[in-house]
């Protein structure tokens, strides 16, 4: 089948690319794009390591199909620093040690972001519950969920 | 050294790696492309036991853009008379486990292997080759494989004689059971099952691999050991070691899982066919499949006491499931076990039992906590029945410096009882539990210790001064979690220089000496030898520049705060001379700064841990919540005290997952039913509480920094710990894992 055409925005810039009809955005973002910052854990939106905003809303990019975001933004963990300024979330991870093997990192950085753009204010249990689709096998997520709490307070004394 | 003086061990420094791990940029197994790359893809067995009769691949070699097939006959074959070991993995074994020979032995066992242009065509070529199969009766269960009737695996498999599924027998013995039971005022003999459970790393095992004209094969591929995938790699495709480069990707997990290879000689071979770089990528489906998991488990145990709580004798029998091929780790459970406990008379028996699962890979300390988890149930039910507190049980009975353990090995300076304390005196411990809170839920406590043997082993580094004198080390060891920022806070201690001046790397196996896998809790201990010695070279060498320009004796420089100075009768004399100031020198005083060690490694004690947890029962649902968890070890050293925390809350939620919800479950035809994350159910982030580490700091004094091995030790108690807490919280004890919903009601209705 012929590749199809699609104009998007990736972390601001106009982006086009081609793809075949059944593409994960994730596969088109990795392997098309060289955006490898969102990772495939499971492939079956499980593991949330391949967490993308599309249009604002958090979203696993392994469950998009690449043909359907032409019009859409999207934002992948490659947006979420500017330039060498670090987003307070990742620059929290790495003071409080909040990942060890790094993989599920990107994913837990998109949600937690997604997390406090609508909550400023989460309590532990929002916290955990809104990560509960990010999975971690190293960390055991205390310092996960300790450096999302304690960006938030930060980001308010700061606003 | 002492705490005190340290600016920079023990400091919570930003890692080494951190910033590309959180924009993006680390660059992990499945990130890596070569020009003009092609994909390769595996065909696996449908069935759980088959002979393999034949295998044409033609129809699949003639699908344009298939570029390359590879079978059984490609790889090197190890005759099943003759073993040939490396580490402790048999070449027979993974050379069949890589690629099935004469039988597939699970279903996902890989049979055949294909690259072409995509995916697509490489996955459509699969489905194309032919295989003529012999289905063969299959087994599962322990239960099963060990009967007189069940279907033998492997014709040259004998156990007393006879064919059969146990393919090896460790026994442990210390004193006289016999003897000892005969004391004994109380015994308890209880049996325990564990299902195997899957190491759960996220990142699936991947590869991209290269074989040039001249026969030079580069592997770009995450494992924790880039030495191992070249000495496996090496045997399985017979190219000699120097003429394979492996790059270690960052690794995103391995748990143990990742000391062994899956993929890598096959992509090799279809790179060699093909003449095409080739990159594979496993599905979680597969990575569920056809690696790992660690064993299940069938254990007795059995322990008598005297009235005032003398432990007199302890037995264990452990059957661990080895899946299709031999080798589970038997040595965890029938080492571990007991290990915590001062015991004069142990007997201690593992069977290694194949079956038609995928061949189980390491998992965190290996074994111990099947081990663990039956010993310290036991020890539950005996502290109750003489009405004991649970921890004084175990104070009364801890191991003992020069005591004399059941795996062979005599301790040293041993910090078992700390641990045990470091628990009583906790105000988690000592803090009252409201046992019945509300309708319908019920609270109770539960702790439980464990042990796990720790390792050395070889390790290599190399130091060098940059020439505007700053500073790289490399070593030979993946960073599964943060042993680069502990190196980084021993470089910069022992020079005396910022932090930020220090890179630290992860050679490749063509540019650092060999050096042994990231496992088994010994690359902090290895490592922070390695580089300690290196910079001690170092500093050596820039005491003797320092002296050549002051024209004065090596043996009248020191080195402190980053700087040489005279010192002795020269103290004074001369200005002090930095880092920087001898690196801009080193040319005309002699040539570049640097060193390396290369050392097989020793004195590293073992760890032992205690875990005091709450849970709270529905008992309506069945379902079981941690509510509070505290785990105290003995850390030695903690160079890097967030890292070593992360090892022991991470190691806990990982014990968490396998005592309530981790569980392979086949159906009758032999197929693994639940192989996707969200049927195989880890903890997430809701499930579990904060979980507390008590780190207790006594050093190793076998090492630089008096660092003990952490990583292993926190996996071994939790199974027990939730279980004797369940128990606390029903009055019901539970005797296999994991305690489930469904099964939790089993028993409360029962």
């Amino acid at each position: 089948m012929a590749k199809l055409h699609v104009t998007t925005t990736i972390n601001g810039e106009p982006t086009e690319f081609l793809c075949d009809p059944s593409q994960s955005m994730l596969d088109v973002l990795r392997n098309s794009l060289g955006l490898t910052g969102s990772k495939e854990g499971c492939g079956t939106g499980d593991c949330g390591s391949c967490s993308i905003t599309l249009d604002g809303r958090l979203t696993c990019s392994c469950l998009v199909l690449a043909a359907e975001v032409g019009g859409h933004e999207i934002t992948t963990i490659e947006g979420m620093a500017q330039g060498d300024e670090l987003h307070p979330l990742q620059q929290k991870f790495l003071e409080m040690a909040a990942l060890q093997c790094g993989i599920c990192t990107p994913g837990v950085l998109m949600a937690a972001r997604s997390l406090l753009e609508k909550n400023p204010e989460p309590t532990e249990t929002e916290v955990r519950f809104w990560l509960a689709g990010n999975l971690c096998r190293c960390t055991g997520y205390d310092k996960i969920v300790r450096a999302v709490l304690e960006t938030a307070a930060e980001m308010r004394s700061a606003a | 050294m002492n705490a005190i003086d340290n600016k920079w061990i023990g400091k919570r420094t930003i890692r080494p790696d951190g910033a590309d791990k959180v924009t993006g940029r680390a660059g992990y197994s499945a990130d890596h492309n070569m020009p003009g790359q092609i994909w390769g893809r595996v065909l696996r067995s449908p069935h759980p036991h088959a002979v393999i009769r034949g295998i044409d691949t033609s129809k699949a070699e003639a699908l344009p853009g298939v570029k390359a097939v590879v079978t059984a006959k490609d790889i090197v074959d190890f005759p099943l008379d003759k073993s040939v070991m490396l580490g402790i993995q048999d070449m027979r074994w993974m050379c069949r486990n890589v690629m099935a020979r004469e039988k597939a032995l699970f279903h996902g066992h890989p049979v055949a292997a294909v690259a072409a242009i995509s995916e697509e065509v490489a996955e459509a070529a699969c489905k194309l080759i032919e295989v003529d199969y012999e289905v063969l009766p299959h087994v599962i269960e322990i239960e099963d494989a060990i009967k007189p009737d069940a279907p033998i695996l492997h014709d040259f498999v004998r156990h007393e004689g006879k064919p059969s599924n146990i393919a090896t027998t460790m026994v442990n013995k210390l004193g006289d059971v016999e003897a000892g039971f005969a004391q004994a005022d109380l015994i308890i003999e209880r049996s325990f099952k564990t299902r195997p459970v899957h190491q759960g790393y996220i990142e699936p095992h991947a590869c991209t691999v290269s074989y040039a004209a001249d026969g030079r094969v580069t592997i770009w591929s995450s494992s924790q050991g880039q030495f191992m995938v070249r000495a496996m790699t090496s045997l399985l495709t017979g190219i000699p070691q120097s003429n394979i480069r492996a790059i270690p990707a960052e690794i995103g997990g391995g748990f143990g899982a990742k000391t062994i290879i899956y993929l890598e000689p096959v992509a090799v071979l279809l790179a060699k066919k093909s003449g095409r770089p080739v990159k594979m990528v496993m599905s979680r489906d597969e990575v569920f499949r056809a690696t790992g998991p660690t064993s299940g488990s069938m254990s007795t145990v059995k322990i008598g006491v005297k009235n005032d709580g003398t432990i007199v004798a302890a037995q264990g029998t452990f059957y661990l499931q080895a899946g299709g091929l031999p080798g589970s780790p038997l040595r965890g459970p029938v080492g571990c076990s007991f290990s915590p406990y001062h015991i004069e008379n142990v007997l201690s028996v593992g069977y290694d039992v194949v079956s038609n699962r995928s061949k189980v890979a390491a998992y965190r300390a290996p074994g111990a906590p099947l081990g663990a988890y039956a010993t310290e149930c036991v020890l539950d039910e005996i502290a109750e029945k003489l009405g004991m507190d649970k921890l004084e049980l175990r104070l009364k009975n801890t191991a003992k410096p020069g005591g004399k353990t059941v795996y062979g090995a005599t301790f040293g300076a041993i910090t078992f009882k700390e641990t045990v304390e470091a628990i009583k005196y906790h105000p988690h411990y000592t803090a009252p539990l409201d046992k019945n809170p509300s309708k319908g839920v019920v609270r109770g406590r539960g702790v439980a210790s464990g042990f796990w043997f720790n390792a050395g082993g070889e390790s290599s580094a190399q130091l060098n001064i940059t020439e505007d004198g700053n500073v790289n080390v490399t070593t030979g060891h993946p960073d599964v979690g943060g042993s680069r920022a502990s190196i980084a806070n021993v470089t910069a201690e022992l020079l005396g220089i910022d932090h930020s001046r220090i890179s630290v790397l992860i050679g490749d196996t063509s540019s650092i000496g060999f050096s042994n896998l990231t496992g088994g809790s010994r690359v902090t201990f290895a490592s922070a030898m390695v580089v300690t010695q290196s910079a001690e070279k170092v500093i050596g060498q820039l005491k003797e520049r320092a002296a050549k320009i002051w024209k004065i004796d090596p043996e009248a420089v020191i080195w402190d705060n980053g700087e040489a100075r005279p010192a002795g009768p020269n103290a004074g004399q001369f200005p002090p001379l930095t880092l920087k100031d001898l690196a801009a020198k080193a040319n005309e005083m002699g040539g570049p700064i640097g060193a390396g060690v290369q050392l097989n490694t020793t004195g590293a004690d073992p760890g032992f841990a205690t875990h005091c947890v709450d849970v709270e029962v529905d008992v309506d649902l069945g379902i079981v919540r941690v509510l509070r968890y505290t785990a105290a070890q003995d850390v030695g050293r903690a160079l890097h005290p967030d890292y070593v925390e992360g090892q022991i809350q991470g190691g806990v939620v990982q014990g968490i997952g396998w005592a309530l919800s981790e569980e392979y479950l086949y159906n009758a035809k032999g197929q693994l039913d639940n192989a996707s994350f969200l049927d195989y159910r880890m903890p997430v982030c809701s499930d579990v509480p904060m979980i507390e580490p008590i780190m207790l700091e006594i050093p190793n004094p076998k090492h630089p920094q008096g660092v003990r091995g952490v990583g292993e030790a926190p996996i071994v108690p939790p199974l027990a710990a939730i279980a004797n807490a369940i128990h606390d919280a029903l009055g019901k004890r539970f005797y296999s894992l994991p305690m489930s919903p469904p099964k939790v009601l089993a028993v409360i209705d029962g």
